[in-house]
């Protein structure tokens, strides 16, 4: 057994010359959680599909447990996937769907009858193997598509994008039971996914994908508190992303620099009333220009002098501050995560 | 707001306007299908008149003709054929239809055309051409003489081998086409799913994509299966007289013979067995649905 059950090495792809994947590395240990996460475009799918076997990579090598499989066709590889579409066999029922596999493998019957009543109590699907796909909810074919997957016992399993479909709520308990599944089953889990808070929740490590390159891999406490570049931290979580020099006690520029603050820890106070439009004492001037409720939460949103719009998010929703109020915006130091460090115009 | 606007008409002159536009399309249906088709069973049970004409005497005797050897025959020799012509067409127009739904949107188009172009023409007209090619010292054989395949002609023309390649020439765009809109549908995700399960591509083709595109291929069977039995004129015009099929017995009684009844009673056993035959193919595929059909 390899030290890793998956490795990508230097892979790139191109469609009709557009680049989609332009080398990419990853190591992905076993029963890791793995997940890719990225705005539509930005190649998440492709490498899925790569390491499935279902596109072959123009240049690079994807090694499973070990061996060079970059050639290998997809049904020769241990490794199954949950379609993003859920793509189950129409004319099929769900015991055939998820008894599909172990029958091209020529397993006997009373196998088979088995494996397939536990992967469908695996996913709590129990008794529902006669009903055809088209019979089910949309939560139900999700879990089929799971069963499926499954029931080879594949000891890497790849997710596209898996509960795009589902409505909120049904999502965030899919999220858990999918969680506690590959907990227990201890299977490597590639997840792609586009929602921040999906990758937050799930993963062991997150890899954030921006136009065919790999921007940060980290854990989600990493990838949250210490993005790298201004990307990063715009994607997960939203933060502010603020341009500033620092100055020397003569008033003379030391460096250029970008700093990335969540809006969790943008701090407001009143402005005193006579106070300079340009300095309040360790802060921004600003005026609220808008304020709202997402998830709970009030969201504040700040114009700076110069035009720069902040966001401020505070729990609760009963905040004394009104539109128009002009305030004074200040951050602790530790919040404020210099970004885009390496290139000056890798930022946005 | 449809639903709204509809509402506001009383229903009962909605449902006497809807009869009224429909009822044109019973009468046509009535008047020139279901008419002539009641006409041909009450003519098979009655009895010919000397020389013209038929005699309204109730009679079973056109049915009991029909099991006299040579024209039993003639059923057996048309099942034979047109059960060749539709494998042949299957072997032709499956593939066929199946791969131009893989094509880029610009190809099909272009695939589509060239399937069309030839129904710009009579078909009739396409037959003769056919002679052209196949008849002695004729375009075929002056290709493989000039290629030095052969020494003599082969004079293909009026031999069965000619009707056959005549048959499948002018029914296999059917099958292309029906199989061609059955894989068009085909969610081609279930194939990589199927792989991605450990399918052979195969294995795949054989448990996902032929099974989902079988409504198409038994349209293009019907399609193609119930004119091989009756297309006349192709076994008249490439076989001679040497290929007699049901379809020109059925002309040659009513146009030379005069033998109404018998035609009719011949034209009624053959639509009995294609009606059979229809059943039992979807019997044994377990297809609920046609392409087309429902």
């Amino acid at each position: 057994m390899a030290e890793n059950i998956l490795q990508l090495e230097n892979i790139t792809k191109s469609f009709d010359d557009t680049g989609v994947l332009r080398g990419i590395n990853l190591s992905v240990g076993h029963g890791e959680f793995v997940t890719l996460l990225g705005s539509s475009g930005c190649g998440k799918t492709t490498t899925l599909r790569i390491i499935a076997g279902l596109e072959v990579p123009d240049s690079g090598r994807v090694l499973l447990d070990g061996q060079d499989v970059t050639d290998i066709e997809p049904n020769k590889r241990d490794v199954n996937t949950v379609f993003q579409n859920y793509a189950l066999f129409p004319h099929m029922t769900v015991a055939q769907n998820v008894a599909y596999s172990l029958r091209l493998k020529r397993v006997n019957k009373q196998v088979i009858e088995k494996e397939v009543n536990a992967a469908l109590s695996l996913v709590q699907l129990e008794g529902f193997g006669k009903r055809m796909p088209s019979e089910l909810s949309g939560g139900q074919m999700q879990r089929v598509a799971i069963a499926r997957a499954l029931v080879n016992k594949p000891r890497l399993l790849l997710l596209d994008e898996p509960l795009g479909a589902l409505d909120l709520q049904l999502r965030r308990q899919m999220q858990t039971e999918l969680k506690q599944l590959q907990k227990r089953l201890d299977i490597a889990f590639i997840y792609i996914t586009h929602d921040q808070e999906e990758a937050l929740n799930m993963s062991d490590r997150i890899v954030v994908m921006r136009d065919g390159r790999f921007e940060q891999i980290g854990t989600p406490a990493e990838i949250y508190d210490y993005p790298r570049t201004s990307f990063v931290a715009q994607f997960v979580g939203n933060a502010n992303i603020i341009h500033g020099s620092v100055v020397g006690q003569k008033g003379e520029t030391i460096t250029e620099s970008t700093l990335a603050v969540r809006s969790e820890h943008i701090q407001l106070a009143y402005c005193s009333e006579g106070g300079s439009a340009e300095s309040v004492e360790n802060g921004l001037c600003a005026t609220i220009t808008q304020k709202s409720i997402v998830g709970g939460m009030l969201r504040i949103v700040l114009r700076l002098q110069d035009g720069t719009e902040l966001t401020a998010t505070r729990l609760g929703i009963n905040v004394e501050y009104d539109v128009g109020d002009r305030v004074s915006v200040s951050w602790d130091a530790a919040h404020a995560v210099p970004v885009d460090k390496e290139s000056q115009d890798g930022g946005e | 707001m449809r639903g709204k606007r509809m509402g506001k008409v009383p229903i009962k002159s909605r449902s006497y306007s809807l009869w009224l536009m429909i009822l044109p399309l019973y009468l046509f249906t009535l008047l020139l299908v279901a008419g002539p088709l009641i006409y041909m069973v009450i003519l098979s049970f009655l009895t010919r008149a000397d020389g013209w004409g038929i005699v309204n005497k109730f009679t079973f005797d056109n049915y009991i003709n029909i099991f006299d050897p040579v024209y039993l025959n003639t059923f057996v020799e048309s099942f034979r054929l047109a059960i060749l012509c539709t494998v042949l067409i299957i072997l032709i127009g499956y593939p066929f239809g199946y791969f131009m739904a893989t094509l880029s949107p610009v190809w099909k188009k272009r695939m589509m055309m060239l399937l069309m172009i030839p129904f710009w023409t009579s078909s009739l007209i396409r037959l003769y051409g056919w002679i052209i090619i196949f008849r002695a010292n004729g375009t075929l054989d002056q290709i493989l003489m000039g290629l030095r395949l052969r020494d003599t002609p082969l004079k293909l023309l009026y031999t069965y081998p000619a009707v056959v390649v005549g048959m499948v020439y002018a029914l296999v765009q059917f099958m292309i086409l029906s199989v061609y809109s059955s894989a068009e549908k085909l969610d081609w995700s279930l194939l990589e799913a199927a792989r991605d399960l450990g399918a052979s591509s195969l294995q795949a083709f054989f448990t996902i994509s032929l099974k989902l595109t079988l409504p198409g291929l038994l349209s293009g069977v019907i399609l193609t299966f119930i004119p091989s039995m009756g297309l006349f004129f192709i076994a008249d015009i490439l076989g001679g007289n040497k290929v007699v099929l049901v379809g020109s017995l059925i002309q040659d009684q009513l146009m030379k013979a005069h033998n109404w009844p018998f035609a009719a009673a011949l034209s009624v056993v053959l639509m009995l067995l294609t009606t059979i035959v229809i059943f039992l193919y979807k019997r044994i595929t377990h297809t609920t649905e046609i392409e087309g059909v429902g």
